[in-house]
């Protein structure tokens, strides 16, 4: 790792193009491509006895610490995690041990502080091991609070509460996960609707994009209320429930009335599968989902997932063939 | 032996290696572990997501859990192609649970996922 010869300056302030990218990011705009330049920055006017705060290379981590401290000085220790936020660098190991402590000695850290302390988002802890980095290092790892907001707090008293220890999944934090989940979907939602539209007509193109936008939007919204515990059958409920009412407007507008019947049945089994598995899905993007419960998950539902979908796409066909020869 | 362990999930704690630290349940995201009497113990084990950061952060060593990678991308593609689920090196910034992974990482997501 090359050395770094002097301190970067940051800022607490978000300009306007920040505030756009953060909003461009959050629609999967270029997100692979946010990321600062790693090592250590200055904020404000710090000295030696000034805080040393940990971050990844991410800019929406970047952005999150620095104006968590607007109106402080510190010193920011920025580590290369590829461009990837704190939590998820820290499950890969790219936040971690080895970066940290190659950082430090990168940066030359021990000259501009005089005591050995860092401050770490508690969502690092993942990734590196507090003695193993005091052992290597000298500076004596010290976890902050779970959010970048409630940063300040921790500063000036210390310490934190029970609840800036602790992750949550509001209706605002699952919000702001969903649009992503709805972009990526994208093409695939509207080669579904052409490919529907031409076999069952506009109800079944209808379904595609509603199948899609409920599994990508509406499931991340209403997660906890949806009736069971696990986010596939969570899911399959949703799915079927959501394209009732347009597979029954489905089987009215076709002919000869046993293909609307067939492309109605076919149309919420799709529906079922699909929100179904874009739920799954986003069980990667939840923290409250273990590795166990996603591969018990997994075993219990895939083939139910899969069997409905294949089934659903059989029964389209058959009515499209039923409407083509018109029997 | 002591080595308590979870229904629902792979953690495991050993008390009797505990020494009281207390890290554990400084971080935890989800207050598995509470530590009275200079002893930890589970209170939540239940809650807990696998995350590893007890795991790595007890210097004596006390727990163990499977922290793999919890994202459905990630398990199918192991399932289908073998070997273990995996947020591989397949590009830099890349999960590697899928080109289009959209769920997964990058955002300003906190999850265990990859």
């Amino acid at each position: 790792m090359p050395l770094q010869a002097e301190p970067h300056i940051a800022t607490a302030v978000l300009s306007a193009d920040d505030r756009w990218v953060h909003v461009a990011t959050r629609l999967g705009m270029r997100r692979n491509e946010r990321r600062v330049e790693p090592g250590l920055y200055r904020l404000g006017a710090p000295d030696a006895k000034s805080p040393v705060c940990v971050t990844a290379n991410y800019q929406l981590s970047f952005d999150a610490l620095r104006t968590a401290l607007v109106g402080r000085d510190a010193w920011l220790l920025v580590l290369d995690t590829r461009g990837i936020n704190v939590w998820c660098a820290a499950g890969k190991g790219t936040f971690g041990t080895e970066e940290l402590v190659a950082r430090i000695q990168a940066t030359n850290l021990q000259e501009y502080v005089s005591h050995r302390s860092l401050i770490l988002p508690q969502l690092g802890a993942p990734g590196v091991a507090a003695h193993e980095v005091q052992k290597r290092s000298g500076f004596r790892v010290r976890y902050g609070p779970v959010r970048a907001q409630d940063l300040g707090r921790y500063l000036d008293e210390g310490d934190c509460t029970p609840q800036m220890r602790q992750v949550t999944f509001t209706l605002a934090e699952r919000a702001v996960l969903a649009p992503i989940e709805a972009v990526h979907q994208g093409w695939k939602m509207l080669l579904a609707a052409v490919l529907l539209y031409l076999l069952v007509g506009f109800w079944g193109a209808l379904v595609a994009v509603v199948a899609v936008l409920t599994g990508a939007l509406l499931f991340p919204l209403l997660l906890p209320w949806l009736p069971t515990k696990e986010f596939a059958s969570k899911g399959l409920l949703l799915g079927a429930l959501v394209s009732a009412p347009l597979a029954l407007a489905a089987r009215a507008s076709l002919s000869p009335a046993w293909a609307g019947m067939l492309a109605a049945l076919g149309l919420m089994l799709m529906a079922a599968a699909t929100v179904a598995y874009l739920g799954m899905n986003f069980t990667g993007s939840t923290p409250i989902t273990s590795q166990s419960q996603v591969k018990r998950e997994m075993l219990r539902y895939l083939r139910w997932m899969v069997g409905s979908a294949a089934l659903g796409i059989l029964l389209v066909i058959v009515a499209a063939i039923g409407r083509w020869i018109g029997a | 032996m002591s080595v308590q362990t979870c229904a629902v999930n792979t953690l495991q704690y050993d008390a009797e290696r505990c020494i009281g630290c207390g890290m554990c349940a400084i971080v935890c995201p989800h207050a598995v572990f509470v530590v009275e009497d200079r002893l930890a113990r589970l209170a939540r084990a239940e809650a807990c997501i696998e995350c590893g950061a007890c795991a790595l952060n007890c210097p004596a060593e006390a727990i163990q859990v499977d922290s793999g990678p919890g994202c459905f991308t990630a398990l199918i593609h192991a399932a289908l192609y073998g070997g273990e689920p995996t947020c591989g090196p397949r590009d830099d910034a890349d999960c590697g649970c899928g080109e289009t992974s959209s769920s997964c990482c990058g955002d300003d997501k906190k999850t265990s996922c990859c």
